[in-house]
């Protein structure tokens, strides 16, 4: 009986959560531009989504964003994680402050600290900007993913990697970064997923002329939205979802 | 916008300074260590933070203590207590102006702070929904019983894919009075309801989008948790209420703290969720923040609420961690 009860909330939380993606979805195939009226099933939205433009331009522009950010943050980021895992106790304490910054600083405050910074340096804000906005709130991320894998490493490994004649290049490829390895995936899908889904400090940092999805559908939300956006939205969740089939697959065989 | 936007000498002189001071203590480690020390390996990330958190920081502190001529002056900070401060100077100034006293004329304009509390409410009761809501999914999900633990989490992760604009959208198209919730209403013969455009709605999607937030630390706390304490518990006579309340939450409160900070600062400074859901009926912190940089264009007021907020959510914040000294709770993963 209690058990049953409990898989009741349960499954009544996970309705919740996914209704409006299940409206999205329904949506998308529903041959009208009304929102509540179904005036019958349709691929209009799908094929009109590859005529557009704009659309194809902000989910370029989103994509290549997050990819490139995801890259740059990852480097950083491991680097930084591994540096600030062998300073001495104070610079220690002093770099995880500036870390943790960003992540108790509110999103629209970042997004306008930097809308500031690229005025002031009279940097024209568009694609670059954006790039270097989701870098900047991306490493902290990456860095915490990646320290504590470090800090569970048995020390002595390394050590005993440089006794046996390597050298800390070596050492630092070979012996410390497989070992958290685990940490760095996490932190550049952390990155990855963190960058597609922002909308408050791109919309800061991007001008009108260069949109991702979010401002795109945020500057159309007025008007009401393209349901081609919505078309967008399951395709790339689809998308996903199979990547995660895909990944937890893998990680199956793998056991 | 202002069309004076450079900085004072000074500014400049402070940040080469600082570049100067890197540059040193990085040419300092190295002299020291005789060759590349592994603590270098920060040193790109440092000088990045720098450039891009440190310095816009100062650059919103600048602002916020500066009026639109670069003099110093605290009228920001005033501004924020009473919105018509500008107005009610020009009108004192025109009463001295003609000898006389116009302290009459002068009201308060209470926007912003009247802002603010409403902001910090929502934000306080969204997370005490999120947490009523979230503490039992998160319990059920760690129960050893039901084995469900991860497949649920992904569950949880998955709803975050799709961009969080159009799942806020999606919910106008239910609550709307033409929406999928009314349609259905009036089909069983009940009257038509307003459900957008009011705080209700606001909270509802602020809920929604952050509940995850406050089931993922809670279920890291507790499936961290040794279950034979509650095994113990149960052993000892405790029933299962007892163990709820004397072990199990005791030991989730490192989960429970940093699924509040989670859910609490986001919300408090949400900006698009009020506009859609809550139609400009509904002002939160957030929107004000940005009408103020990109409507008003009053840089310096905007940065002076800018710091206000982040100076109060810094505050919160180190309140929060008193519960949890050792910070425990962890992030997201």
């Amino acid at each position: 009986m209690m058990k049953w009860l409990k898989k009741c909330y349960l499954a009544l939380v996970l309705i919740f959560l996914y209704v409006p993606i299940i409206v999205l979805i329904v949506q998308s195939f529903n041959a009208g531009k009304s929102r509540a009226k179904w005036e019958g099933f349709s691929l209009r939205w799908y094929i009109e989504l590859f005529q557009d433009e704009r659309t194809l331009q902000a989910l370029f522009v989103t994509l290549s964003i997050a990819v490139l950010a995801m890259i740059v943050s990852t480097v950083l980021g491991t680097l930084a994680a591994i540096g600030i895992h062998a300073m001495k106790k104070r610079p220690q304490a002093l770099m995880m402050t500036l870390t943790n910054l960003p992540n108790t600083m509110p999103d629209i405050v970042t997004g306008i600290s930097l809308m500031l910074l690229f005025i002031f340096t009279k940097v024209e804000r568009g694609y670059v900007t954006m790039l270097l906005a989701h870098i900047t709130f991306d490493t902290p991320y990456v860095i915490l993913s990646v320290l504590p894998k470090l800090k569970q490493m048995n020390r002595h490994t390394y050590e005993a990697a440089l006794d046996l004649g390597a050298t800390p290049m070596y050492a630092l490829f070979h012996v410390i970064i497989p070992q958290c390895k685990q940490g760095i995936i996490t932190g550049a899908m952390l990155a990855f997923t963190l960058s597609l889904d922002d909308f408050t400090i791109s919309y800061f940092t991007t001008s009108p002329l260069v949109q991702n999805l979010s401002t795109l559908i945020y500057s159309s939300a007025r008007k009401g939205i393209d349901p081609s956006l919505n078309a967008l939205s399951a395709l790339m969740f689809v998308a996903l979802l199979v990547l995660l089939l895909i990944v937890n697959r893998r990680t199956a065989e793998d056991k | 916008m202002r069309s004076d936007m450079s900085l004072p000498w000074w500014a400049w002189a402070a940040m080469g300074v600082g570049l100067v001071a890197f540059a040193a203590m990085v040419g300092v480690t190295i002299r020291r260590n005789r060759g590349i020390h592994r603590s270098l390996f920060a040193s790109p990330y440092t000088l990045w933070m720098i450039i891009f958190t440190v310095v816009p920081v100062i650059l919103i502190g600048y602002y916020a203590f500066t009026d639109a001529n670069g003099a110093f002056t605290l009228d920001n900070f005033k501004n924020f207590w009473d919105s018509n401060f500008n107005a009610n100077k020009s009108i004192l100034a025109a009463g001295e102006a003609v000898g006389q006293d116009y302290s009459a004329y002068i009201t308060r304009g209470t926007v912003n702070v009247d802002t603010l509390v409403y902001s910090l409410w929502m934000a306080f009761l969204c997370t005490v929904i999120c947490l009523l809501l979230g503490y039992p999914a998160a319990l059920i999900m760690a129960d050893r019983k039901m084995k469900l633990g991860p497949t649920l989490v992904v569950l949880f992760i998955i709803p975050m894919w799709m961009n969080f604009l159009l799942r806020t959208i999606a919910w106008m198209s239910l609550l709307e009075d033409s929406g999928l919730i009314n349609t259905f209403l009036k089909w069983l013969g009940f009257e038509g309801v307003q459900l957008m455009y009011n705080s209700e709605a606001v909270l509802l999607g602020m809920v929604y989008n952050f509940l995850p937030f406050m089931v993922f630390p809670i279920y890291t706390a507790l499936s961290k948790m040794d279950f034979r304490l509650s095994e113990a518990a149960a052993d000892l006579g405790c029933n299962s209420w007892q163990t709820l309340y004397k072990v199990t939450m005791p030991l989730s409160i490192p989960g429970i703290v940093s699924g509040i900070t989670m859910v609490f600062m986001p919300s408090v400074t949400t900006f698009f969720i009020p506009r859609v859901l809550g139609g400009g009926n509904t002002m939160m912190f957030g929107d004000l923040i940005e009408a103020k940089f990109l409507t008003e264009g009053n840089w310096n007021v905007g940065s002076a609420l800018s710091l206000i907020m982040m100076l109060l959510i810094l505050v919160s914040l180190s309140i929060l961690r008193k519960a949890d000294p050792n910070g425990e709770g962890g992030g997201i993963a």
